[in-house]
């Protein structure tokens, strides 16, 4: 008996200084901040890539002329000035001297220029260049300054350009055709070491045009499961980490060693409905729907309350008053009598598609809409799909209905001119065209005048909640965790680790 | 023609069989590479940007064509580039590969080490009080999905004694053993709790057929002391049902534990999978399942070696 108590106890010694050593074995090694995130980046070229899981490790690496602040200013990054010509058809940039590549060589506007005709080219099949169709020619005066001569005015070029998607790369490297293999850019850090879905090792851009960098670099680590991050976090295995799961951004705070910082995105939840589909097709059944929806209730139910019931513009400035816009206050009497006029009295029955764990809500959101809507004779049968499934069926508009998590853009038109113009390239997800939306999102495009702008979206906004081919439903937080010696990190509606480029670990 | 060549000779018409299957089934599955990549941005490209991009991921061409130039490669032991990763499969599963196999192997120590002498007490005992205890816990370890067990055992440790194995990359046994082993003792606890419980369950049973039989009564009349019954007379012959059941679950280990590797953050060949699945990344998945067929193939020709060496009686390929 006693050698046997003596084996064990053995053993479990030896497995508590394996475990420990190894969590003992990473020092605090110099200053490197240990990052963890549940996605990795699927790809390195900065035009191509637009999942956020890569925009977010590419922001760090590669950088556009301008950029957005956490107000959604666009600030200088590697242009120090610009101007719009007073008619909005020409736009000059002026280059920060001291913009370098990480090679050393220093940022000319043949860069730029090269960089743009590289989107530009259908060949590369960047997605971004949708944005940028308004550009008709790309001139370089001298090695500092860039002028874009544009086809027709078109105010949301500024904001559209502040994209990673638009980020300036070596004229040199796309000669060479290197784009995506090899990352060099003008940005803070520098990617020494990528193992996709794995790890990634940054270090510090000591010639970053930007500023000094008070850490020496990123180790980022690829934990699948939010709960090990959270775990991770709380062992101090990591410093920094990404969150997405409401559910897992709620117990941070109950950690007094750890820090969440919570930031409204621009990412919407929405109900998308489909109008080529029968009875989805009639005006009063679509009001209908939307009256019949507690907004409230689905994000208290759904993610825990964590987010703001919205409409469609979310972006600060343009945003209103929710609870202003038509049927925002649930309204099952008025439903029931839209449903009726438009002889569906007894309801009907539909499917709502939505992904598997895309959001992490998603699944939960369809079934409160499910109960939601069976209070007017909706039945809704919840279809869960893989990501990558739902996507396919989504672009193809093979659905009655979606639940859907839309990214969001700082501009109005940026971000809603592929939905709701005449020759928006995603007509057939949305399968509505509209004439008043039409003409306000002409309108809003080439109207510079701030003020004048933002008038124009308020009536866009209020008619497309009336007409209500979607029912918007409400803005969710980005997080991010982290531990107290982590200071200065300032996070962005856009989600962006940028502000990493500040941090100290103190 | 012995038994090993005739089944060595299948493997290539098994392994067509296979490239077959999932060459086509990953390009059924709807969604492609593209839509992989971009998601609902895909909507915004133009004919020519598609083109484009199926040039780039290799699926402009009709499956056939596709097929037979993969297939070309594979012959060439090429099997093609990973577009994620911008290298060859082959490298990114052997570079994967190792941790795969220590866990396997290291989880099945666990299971057998658990599982077998539990299983023979269980029997030994059989429908005392201590019996019953061994199966209620052999029943709680089989009916626990193994997701369960790993995030108890990491919040269990990290909340309560603030340690947590290293996560997020795989440190190499020979390149640094104790960061080896603390990363991996905790998912093949995890990974072999179950199946220490499955071993326990059937060699009890195999047990109990055995000691029942004439040869173990026949040695105890002899007066062959009671250790000695139980682990040289009766556990070889109860054995052949373990090393079936070790087997096909081996296979299944060397193919990767995906739930385990995603809580824990190894690099493993199931997250590999899951990853290229997920991504579309049709070089990879191929590879990757061609790999495992191939290894679950080794696999099960080992154990059947394996019985001869057990059971003298048994010979294979002789008809019966």
């Amino acid at each position: 008996m006693g050698r046997h108590l003596s084996t064990k106890l053995l053993s479990s010694l030896a497995l508590a200084v394996a475990i420990g050593a190894t969590a003992i074995a990473s020092p605090a090694s110099a200053a490197s901040l240990k990052m963890a995130w549940k996605q990795d980046a699927t790809g390195l070229d900065p035009h191509k890539q637009t999942a956020f899981s890569s925009i977010r490790l590419l922001e760090l690496i590669y950088e556009p002329l301008v950029r957005l602040d956490k107000d959604l200013q666009i600030v200088p990054a590697v242009a120090a000035s610009w101007e719009f010509a007073a008619d909005a058809k020409q736009l000059t940039f002026k280059l920060n001297p001291n913009a370098k590549f990480q090679d050393g060589k220093p940022v000319t506007a043949a860069d730029v220029k090269a960089s743009f005709e590289r989107l530009l080219d259908e060949k590369t099949a960047a997605a971004a260049r949708a944005n940028f169709l308004s550009i008709a020619s790309i001139e370089t005066p001298d090695q500092a300054t860039v002028v874009f001569k544009l086809s027709q005015p078109d105010a949301p070029l500024l904001t559209a350009m502040a994209s990673i998607n638009a980020a300036i790369v070596p004229a040199a490297e796309i000669a060479a055709g290197t784009i995506g293999t090899k990352a060099l850019g003008t940005g803070p850090f520098k990617l020494d070491k990528w193992e996709p879905n794995s790890k990634e090792t940054l270090s510090a851009n000591k010639d970053w045009a930007g500023g000094k960098i008070a850490i020496d670099g990123i180790d980022i680590s690829v934990l699948p499961d939010e709960t090990a991050i959270l775990a991770a976090l709380r062992t101090k295995q990591v410093d920094f980490a990404l969150i997405n799961d409401p559910l897992v951004a709620t117990l941070v705070p109950k950690e007094t060693s750890l820090v969440l910082n919570r930031t409204p995105v621009l990412a919407y939840h929405v109900l998308q409905m489909n109008p080529s589909r029968k009875p989805m097709d009639v005006l009063a059944v679509r009001q209908a729907i939307s009256c019949a929806i507690d907004r409230k209730d689905v994000l208290d139910t759904a993610s825990v309350g964590e987010g703001k019931v919205t409409g469609p513009l979310t972006m600060p400035g343009y945003t209103s008053d929710a609870s202003a816009l038509f049927c925002y206050k649930q309204d099952i009497a008025k439903a029931k009598k839209l449903m009726a006029e438009a002889g569906f009295a007894n309801g009907f029955t539909a499917t709502v598609i939505a992904a598997n764990g895309e959001p992490a809500t998603a699944a939960a959101e369809a079934q409160v809409l499910q109960s939601q809507l069976a209070e007017i004779g909706v039945k809704l049968n919840i279809k869960m799909m893989e990501l990558n499934v739902y996507v396919d069926a989504w672009l193809k508009g093979d659905f009655d209905m979606a639940v859907a998590l839309n990214g969001g853009r700082a501009d109005p038109y940026s971000m809603y001119n592929r939905y709701w113009t005449k020759t928006g390239n995603l007509q057939k997800v949305t399968n509505y065209i509209d004439d008043t939306l039409d003409s306000l999102m002409q309108k809003g495009r080439v109207e510079t005048d701030p003020a004048k702008r933002k008038v124009i979206f308020a009536d866009f906004e209020k008619h497309l909640v009336e007409v209500a081919p979607w029912a918007w439903l409400y803005t969710s937080y980005s997080y991010t965790a982290q531990q107290k010696n982590v200071q200065g990190f300032v996070p962005t509606p856009e989600g962006s680790l940028f502000g990493l480029s500040k941090v100290t670990l103190q | 023609m012995s038994y090993l060549a005739r089944r060595l000779l299948t493997f290539p018409l098994v392994m067509l069989g296979v490239s077959i299957l999932v060459f086509v089934a990953i390009r059924l599955v709807p969604g492609d590479a593209i839509t992989a990549m971009l998601g609902t941005e895909a909507g915004l490209l133009t004919p020519a940007q598609r083109a484009a991009l199926s040039a780039y991921f290799g699926i402009d061409k009709p499956i056939l064509v596709q097929y037979w130039s993969w297939l070309l490669g594979v012959l060439q032991g090429d099997l093609g580039i990973s577009v994620i990763h911008g290298k060859p499969a082959l490298t990114i599963i052997l570079e994967r590969f190792p941790l795969t196999l220590q866990l396997a192997l290291m989880s099945m120590c666990v299971a057998l080490l658990v599982g077998l002498p539990a299983g023979v007490f269980a029997a030994t005992r059989n429908e005392k009080i201590s019996d019953l205890a061994v199966r209620i816990f052999a029943m709680i370890g089989q009916s626990t999905p193994n997701f369960v067990v790993g995030l108890l055992i990491i919040y269990a440790l990290s909340a309560g004694f603030g340690i947590l194995p290293a996560m997020g990359e795989f440190t190499p046994f020979l390149t640094d053993p104790l960061r080896n082993l603390g990363q991996m003792i905790l998912p093949a606890i995890t990974l072999g709790f179950a199946f220490a419980a499955s071993v326990t369950r059937i060699s009890r049973s195999a047990m109990l057929d055995v000691l029942s039989d004439d040869y173990v009564r026949t040695a105890r009349s002899k007066g062959v002391p009671k250790r000695s019954v139980i682990w040289r007379h009766a556990l070889p012959n109860a054995l052949i049902p373990v090393v079936t059941l070790s087997g096909v679950e081996f296979g299944y280990l060397l193919g990767g534990a995906v739930l385990v590797e995603q809580i824990y953050a190894l690099p493993g060949l199931g997250r590999l999978v899951l990853e290229a699945i997920l991504q579309r990344d049709y070089a990879l998945v191929q590879g990757c399942v061609l790999f495992i067929a191939f290894n679950f193939m080794v696999v099960n020709l080992l154990v059947d070696l394996a019985y001869v060496t057990l059971d003298p009686r048994i010979r294979l390929g002789e008809g019966n």
